[in-house]
């Protein structure tokens, strides 16, 4: 059934292209329903896949004579992933809810990118999910450079030419990697099986890993992600923060950690400590980390904030894979469930809510509105989705980072003291947004404020009150019973480790 | 050789010339005085009748016309049968997209001259002896000159038309020269025969100014780096069907003609006999003499890739950007053309031509059905391109603005066609390119096919962001103008039924994959 989440996106795309103009009523419950769906089928899918390993959905011959299969399959980490993209499309639309202009373009185009997300993480043929994988750039494109703000074509463009660029070197290292096993087939199970030689895996690995994590925003890739996020529609932004970098997280687990294991074996020589490709991208993502913390404390644009607090949270994600151990990677695939709900939170507080009733975003002047007061459904969900990032007890962030760091602590010790400068970082740049935003008692006093602009801010919209509830009760179930999510993953994880993409 | 083969041969010439003279004496001598649009639309219906009986009388059987020594002048069947019948097809949807234009008064001469071209192009994808290739690419090339000057009321025709014929004689001068030496070293003009002449003459420098000499005036057809002058400005001042004409179906029949010689040349020809040990030494001086000439097509891949690719990114005119782009095709397609396994005498002869046969005729059937793709998408961005022209006056970038909302249709159509002319997938384009690719990877393994692979991939992920400056436009963009752009029906048509064939056929690339390989089986 979880092969049906594609169809249904893409049906759900077509028909809503196809809607009359001027039916915008239509157009918004059309595609609430077509998300509902996903979602449903997503959460059925769950359930039944419990306990089972990799089960094959979908197997049909596409291009015999290259050995190309339309080959759907599900293990635990995919359902896991198809889980939180059902949640982030119904969450996505129901903060779409008051777009008014070409409303049924706009969730053409959004459900186009959910069926290509959801077809990423069910594709067990490489030349498939690389289909996928890009059929989810040009929605993107045009998400945020129709419906977005900021810099939005200059941000689309960027945003479209990264992950095109990362999606080329992904094409070579796939290429060589099928020429190289002789080209007989594109399933990522005979891949795997191939025995590809070491040596090309030593270069093959880099190259894919990348490519992927470009989209995952790993430092010093990670431009496009700050820029994009804020330029972009906030359903947008919580699609690229909620889903899209899992795309690259996702491709770096399956494809380069599945296909090229050897490629993170020791060169055999070490540079200031460095000694193989693991060492460089857990660097590279302890910087992520520590970095893109540090510049969210800087910023004067609340969504810049959380914009580069995606770029610090996928550093955790990244440097999880690479601990290579069965406890990081397991924390890893949670922190991709734990920030892609958590993310979509905060965008859709800071973007939807926020945004649309105070028309700014900067903090020095939202500083002055108190709207803590004013808005205090606002308040509460950002005091509580911000407590969630931090990593906070009792929310889905703590058990992902917490595994995350143990497993970084088994790898190598000095990896968990950089990343726990990150986290303290974090909970800076939180409570700083947190208190400018909310809390500020900076004059003029509230009354004052009311009186001087005449009007109170539009009241809080059901759609609103419903998609914060979906993705806080997402975080917090899996706060308070993780067993529900690390039950599906460990065993996929296991797999994996043990011997490719099993 | 009896004239009933040479008859049966070039059927399909034949039926085109006729319809040619056809098309003549209905619009001179019974439509003088008819409107303008009944002249237009009875003169492309009857060459496009005209190409359809042309379709049906292509030969298939392998054994074409024969000269003394047994061998082929005109082939016939496998690729040639479906080169023959792209070029056919595709003429059609260019005669088609004329229904709707008015920029000359003398249709019957325009379209007559089109069959006519087209029917050069048959005979260039044909040939297999240098006279008759010759004369093919002659008749093809004059056609073409004269089709770009067609429009008389605007000077850039006139000015692409004056460029692209002195560069051709120029090329056409080269390409003859070339064949003249090849001729003085091997004794024939038979592409088979030259092959194995030269295999046992051994290389010399003379084979090698030849090659330069042929490559050089070939390249001036595919318009490669560096004989491309001649392109952004034919592609930019021709009429719009012209254009398209000489962006799709030259280019196939250049191709085709560029793999023949690749097959004849580059790799060992058909079945040698004799003696195990004399067949041997005449491949091993096959491969001595013919194999580093590949080189000098790779090095012309490599500058069109980038060349086109990079100047594209500065291009306003869309035409100019489609041809810029154009080049850059060509260079992905020449890697395609130009690769081929290396013998470096290590193991048996033998076992290497066995070996190495099926990755060559994967790398061969992806260029088919490459430029075949690419012939049909180009197509359809040109009548996109003339529709937006008429209703703006000009093919500016800036001219696109707002189409969406002027009219979705078309924007919708340009959407599919640029997506797929940058390789997204699932459009015909990715899997043109990805097939390409992996069948190059196959041919030969090593660094050097890698990094010319890689150096393709990141090229195409540049030209993305040229196509987009176009789909900004078109949907992104606030429009200047909102008044909707009309569209001939039957161009709509044509361009909805290459939007959706480009789309079908990268859904299901085994459809063409299939039906390119059935040439073979019969």
């Amino acid at each position: 059934m979880l092969a049906y989440t594609i169809y249904l996106s893409f049906a759900g795309a077509l028909l809503l292209a196809l809607l009359p103009k001027g039916r915008p009523a239509l157009a918004r419950w059309s595609a609430l329903a077509v998300a509902v769906a996903g979602l449903a089928l997503g959460v059925q899918g769950f359930a039944a896949g419990m306990g089972q390993g990799r089960v094959t959905l979908v197997d049909l011959p596409w291009v015999p004579s290259m050995g190309i299969h339309f080959l759907l399959a599900a293990d635990g980490i995919s359902r896991v992933l198809v889980l939180l993209t059902g949640l982030a499309a119904v969450a996505g639309v129901l903060f779409s809810w008051n777009i008014e202009k070409q409303t049924k373009d706009f969730f053409a185009f959004f459900l186009a990118l959910i069926g290509g997300v959801y077809g990423v993480f069910l594709s067990f043929d490489f030349f498939l999910l690389f289909v996928f994988y890009e059929i989810a750039i040009v929605p993107k494109y045009f998400l945020i450079a129709i419906w977005g703000s900021t810099r939005r074509e200059y941000a689309a463009m960027k945003l479209a030419l990264y992950s095109f660029v990362g999606s080329a070197m992904v094409l070579i290292g796939l290429l060589a990697a099928y020429t190289t096993a002789g080209s007989h087939s594109t399933s990522l199970v005979a891949l795997a099986h191939a025995g590809l030689p070491a040596s090309f895996q030593i270069w093959c690995f880099p190259l894919v890993f990348t490519g992927f994590a470009i989209l995952a925003g790993m430092w010093p890739f990670h431009t496009w992600a700050p820029t994009g996020h804020v330029a972009a529609p906030t359903a947008a932004s919580m699609l690229l923060a909620g889903v899209v970098m899992k795309l690259g997280a996702y491709g770096c687990l399956r494809i380069a950690i599945g296909l090229f294991p050897r490629g993170l074996d020791p060169w055999g020589f070490s540079f200031i400590g460095i000694g193989s490709w693991r060492d460089v991208f857990a660097v590279l993502a302890i910087i992520g980390i520590v970095y893109g913390a540090l510049v969210a404390l800087a910023q004067t644009d609340f969504k810049f904030v959380i914009g580069y607090s995606s770029v610090s949270h996928m550093g955790f994600v990244l440097l999880g894979l690479v601990t290579l151990n069965q406890i990081g990677v397991t924390g890893a695939v949670m922190q991709m469930f734990s920030h892609g709900v958590i993310a979509g939170l905060l965008f859709a507080i800071v973007g939807r809510i926020v945004y649309e009733r105070t028309h700014t975003r900067q903090l020095a002047e939202l500083e002055t509105m108190h709207l803590s007061k004013r808005l205090p459904f606002a308040a509460g969900a950002f005091v509580l989705a911000g407590y969630a990032s931090m990593g906070g007890p009792g929310f889905s962030g703590f058990w992902a980072e917490v595994q995350v760091l143990m497993g970084a602590w088994m790898a190598r010790p000095w990896w968990v003291v950089a990343a726990g400068v990150g986290i303290v970082v974090g909970v800076a740049y939180t409570w700083r947004a947190m208190q400018k935003a909310f809390f500020s008692d900076a004059l003029p006093s509230a009354h004052v404020l009311e009186e001087e602009h005449g009007h109170k801010f539009a009241a809080i919209t059901w759609p609103e009150v419903t998609g914060v509830s979906l993705l806080m009760g997402a975080s917090l179930l899996v706060g308070v019973w993780p067993r529900v999510l690390l039950d599906a993953i460990e065993p996929a994880v296991k797999a994996l480790l043990a011997g490719g993409v099993q | 050789m009896n004239y009933s083969d040479l008859f049966r041969v070039t059927l399909p010439e034949t039926m085109l010339e006729l319809a040619a003279l056809l098309v003549l004496i209905v619009d001179l001598g019974f439509l003088r005085k008819a409107a303008l649009k009944t002249r237009v639309t009875v003169a492309a219906l009857l060459g496009v009748a005209g190409c359809g009986l042309a379709l049906v009388m292509v030969p298939h059987e392998r054994v074409g016309l024969l000269d003394a020594d047994d061998l082929n002048i005109i082939g016939t069947g496998g690729s040639v049968a479906f080169l023959q019948i792209s070029i056919l097809l595709l003429t059609v949807l260019t005669l088609l997209l004329l229904i709707d234009s008015q920029f000359t008064r003398h249709v019957g001469e325009y379209v007559s001259v089109v069959l006519m071209a087209a029917s050069g192009a048959l005979l260039v994808v044909a040939a297999q002896d240098l006279l008759v290739i010759f004369i093919g690419l002659e008749l093809m090339s004059l056609g073409l000159y004269i089709l770009t000057a067609f429009d008389k009321s605007s000077g850039k025709s006139a000015e692409a038309a004056l460029k692209y014929y002195l560069f051709g004689g120029m090329s056409a001068a080269f390409l003859l020269f070339g064949f003249s030496y090849i001729y003085g070293l091997s004794g024939s003009t038979n592409l088979y025969w030259i092959g194995g002449q030269i295999a046992f003459a051994g290389s010399s420098p003379l084979l090698y100014v030849a090659w330069i000499c042929i490559v050089a005036g070939l390249s001036f057809k595919i318009a490669a780096v560096p004989f491309y002058f001649w392109a952004p400005d034919a592609y930019e001042g021709a009429p719009a069907s012209a254009a398209a004409f000489i962006a799709s179906v030259s280019k196939v029949a250049s191709f085709g003609l560029l793999l023949t010689f690749s097959t004849f040349w580059l790799m060992p020809g058909g079945s040698i006999s004799g003696q195990r040990d004399v067949i041997e030494q005449l491949l091993k001086g096959f491969y001595h003499a013919w194999q580093p000439l590949a080189v000098v097509l790779l090095v012309i891949a490599v500058a069109s890739m980038i060349v086109g690719n990079l100047a594209a990114l500065a291009q306003v005119s869309v035409r100019r950007l489609l041809a810029y782009s154009a080049i850059a095709h060509t260079g992905y397609i020449l890697l395609g053309v130009a690769i081929k396994p290396i013998y470096t005498g290590q193991s048996s002869v033998f076992h290497f031509v066995l070996d190495s046969y099926l990755g060559t005729s994967r790398c061969f059937f992806s260029v088919l059905y490459y430029i075949v793709t690419y012939g049909l998408t180009t197509i359809g961005a040109f009548g996109v391109v003339s529709v937006v022209e008429r209703a703006t006056g000009s093919d500016r970038l800036d001219s696109f603005l707002g189409l969406h909302k002027r009219n979705p249709l078309l924007a919708a159509v340009l959407l599919v066609l640029f997506l797929s002319l940058a390789g997204i997938p699932p459009l015909v384009g990715f899997w043109a390119k990805f097939n390409l690719f992996a069948a190059v990877l196959g041919v030969s393994a090593g660094p050097v096919p890698f990094a010319l692979v890689a150096l393709a991939v990141a090229m195409s992920a540049v030209s993305l962001y040229y196509y987009l400056q176009v789909l900004k436009r078109a949907y992104v963009m606030p429009a200047a103008d909102e008044s909707p752009i009309k569209t001939h029906p039957v161009t709509m048509a044509v361009l909805l039924l290459i939007a959706s064939a480009v789309v079908v056929l990268g859904c299901f690339p085994s459809l063409l994959q299939g039906w390119i390989e059935s040439f073979y089986g019969r």
